[in-house]
């Protein structure tokens, strides 16, 4: 199934992409896709979980499971106001 | 109603959209950027925002503080893109029958504003530029 990853402000400028579409497996969760950029980028290696993580935008835990279809964004600390 | 605007805030827009006769107060706030930021100098900030989550969650903060102050009545902006010292990020104007109503209402949003609302700001300064809140830039 296919899925597709948002990512903002300090996280699109370590990925070097806003959006990207991932072909997953079944049951994969949102902290998957986490870990796999973790693995993959050391400025994010340290977090161990995303700071926020929305779901078709509503906020989820990140051990929430991914479907096909779904819109997953990964969030940095937000700092508005 | 719009949350977010690129422009600057029309304050008095906002005091016109919840001042009614029956008010007898009106607490505004401003978050403004300022010169300084964890001993740094700031010279400017740039706003940037997911714009249908953010509306989505001001509509949420907008009703639920609505709801937890019947009396008052709420309305507040929020800026984005690039915002210089002294220029209002956000601004908040609640009006109620009596002030107090009004102040915790005001506080009410912004504390909420700035803790879900997916918003981030890149900080400018004579240092070059960071995003605020991720650890190990």
């Amino acid at each position: 199934m296919k899925v597709r990853m948002l990512l903002f402000a300090v996280l699109r400028d370590i990925v070097g992409a806003d959006e990207r579409e991932i072909e997953v497996a079944d049951g994969v969760r949102a902290i998957d896709l986490w870990n796999d950029l973790r693995a993959t980028h050391p400025r994010i290696a340290p977090y161990e979980r995303p700071p926020f993580t929305a779901v078709n935008q509503d906020y989820v835990k990140p051990e929430t499971v991914l479907h096909d279809g779904d819109e997953v964004a990964f969030i940095p600390p937000v700092s508005g106001g | 109603m719009t949350f977010l605007t690129d422009d600057p805030i029309d304050q008095q827009a906002l005091i016109d959209a919840v001042l009614r006769r029956s008010d007898g107060a009106l607490a505004l706030f401003a978050g403004v950027v300022r010169d300084h930021h964890a001993g740094k100098a700031v010279e400017s900030i740039f706003y940037e925002c997911w714009r249908p989550m953010a509306e989505k969650e001001m509509a949420k903060i907008a009703a639920e503080v609505a709801a937890a102050y019947p009396d008052a009545a709420i309305a507040f902006v929020h800026r984005l893109g690039l915002l210089h010292v002294g220029e209002a990020s956000i601004v908040i104007a609640c009006a109620s029958p009596h002030r107090e109503e009004a102040f915790s209402a005001c506080r009410e949003v912004i504390e909420r504003v700035k803790k879900t609302v997916p918003i981030w700001k890149r900080e400018k300064g004579p240092d070059g530029e960071e995003w605020v809140g991720w650890q190990g830039q």
